[in-house]
């Protein structure tokens, strides 16, 4: 099926793409690194918690896909992957564009009541509803 | 415009949509609490949705399927967390596996719609989470985003002729 084998292939990497922007930390982190790179010990200095914690958050970031992490020197450098953002940005377009198509088809539903005078006998129609949807 | 107003929240995978009809809000609610009404705008017209459950109460649901082209059927589901009739509902919706049963494996989307009066009319809000972007892959796999492409120019058309 069709729908099943998707799921078992993106699953995981959906759940770990969930789980890291679940945290409000992880958010701001990734908000930062969207700006330019940072190094690890600097986005520690901005949080009231141990570097090792801001570590930690990096790296559910990382395994997401939502960050890489380069190493130079002695520093980590962290910086936002801009395609996993771009995912996250899309998907929000489909939702919308599905949502835009249920709501012109219940304008439509509304205006073809008018039309039969009143199909769903709910209400009178009034003035207001006989000029059907706006485009 | 119908839809009068779009805000997505990347970083919350939240879509927030306002809309507004020139029906008064017991219709607007009609076609969600009416499952005969509800199924002619739920699915595009390419991929038609059958409610055989439908209980808008707390803690109650709906079992529904979409039909394509090719007689193929995608099941769904939705469990009511809350609803004030003719003003607000609040549901989860999910995909159901070929038992009909609520597939676990399948991401959820949390709704939230809310009616009110305005300017002669209803305002509908709906704000819409989902958990994440795979539904709305998946939903594209099963075509549905072409369907709806033609449902909207089926509507462009009615409104032009």
């Amino acid at each position: 099926m069709v729908v099943d084998g998707i799921a078992d292939e993106t699953g995981e990497t959906v759940d770990r793409l969930f789980h890291a922007l679940a945290d409000a930390t992880r958010r701001d982190i990734l908000r930062r690194c969207v700006r330019g790179e940072l190094s690890v010990s600097r986005l520690a200095a901005a949080y009231p918690m141990s570097f090792a914690a801001v570590q930690k958050h990096v790296t559910v970031l990382e395994r997401a896909g939502l960050v890489t992490k380069e190493r130079r020197g002695r520093e980590q450098l962290v910086r936002t992957d801009p395609d996993a953002v771009g995912r996250a940005r899309q998907a929000l377009d489909e939702l919308e564009s599905a949502w835009r198509a249920r709501v012109d088809r219940m304008s439509g539903l509304l205006a073809e009541d008018t039309d039969a005078t009143g199909e769903s006998g709910a209400t009178a129609p009034d003035e207001n509803t006989t000029k059907g949807p706006d485009r | 415009m119908t839809v009068t107003s779009v805000d997505k929240d990347v970083e919350h995978l939240t879509l927030t949509l306002v809309a507004d009809f020139t029906a008064p809000v017991e219709r607007v609610w009609q076609l969600w609490a009416d499952p005969r009404r509800l199924e002619r705008w739920w699915g595009p017209p390419s991929y038609p949705a059958t409610f055989e459950e439908h209980d808008l109460t707390p803690g109650g649901g709906a079992t529904y399927y979409m039909t394509g082209p090719e007689g193929e059927k995608f099941g769904g589901w939705w469990r009511v967390s809350s609803v004030t009739p003719p003003t607000a509902l609040e549901f989860t919706d999910g995909f159901s596996g070929q038992d009909g049963r609520p597939n676990p494996e399948m991401p959820t989307t949390s709704v939230r719609m809310t009616l009110t009066g305005h300017d002669g009319g209803t305002r509908m809000e709906l704000r819409s989470v989902f958990d994440t972007r795979e539904q709305m892959e998946q939903l594209a796999e099963m075509g549905m985003v072409e369907g709806m492409s033609q449902a909207v120019g089926q509507m462009d058309a009615l409104l032009a002729g």
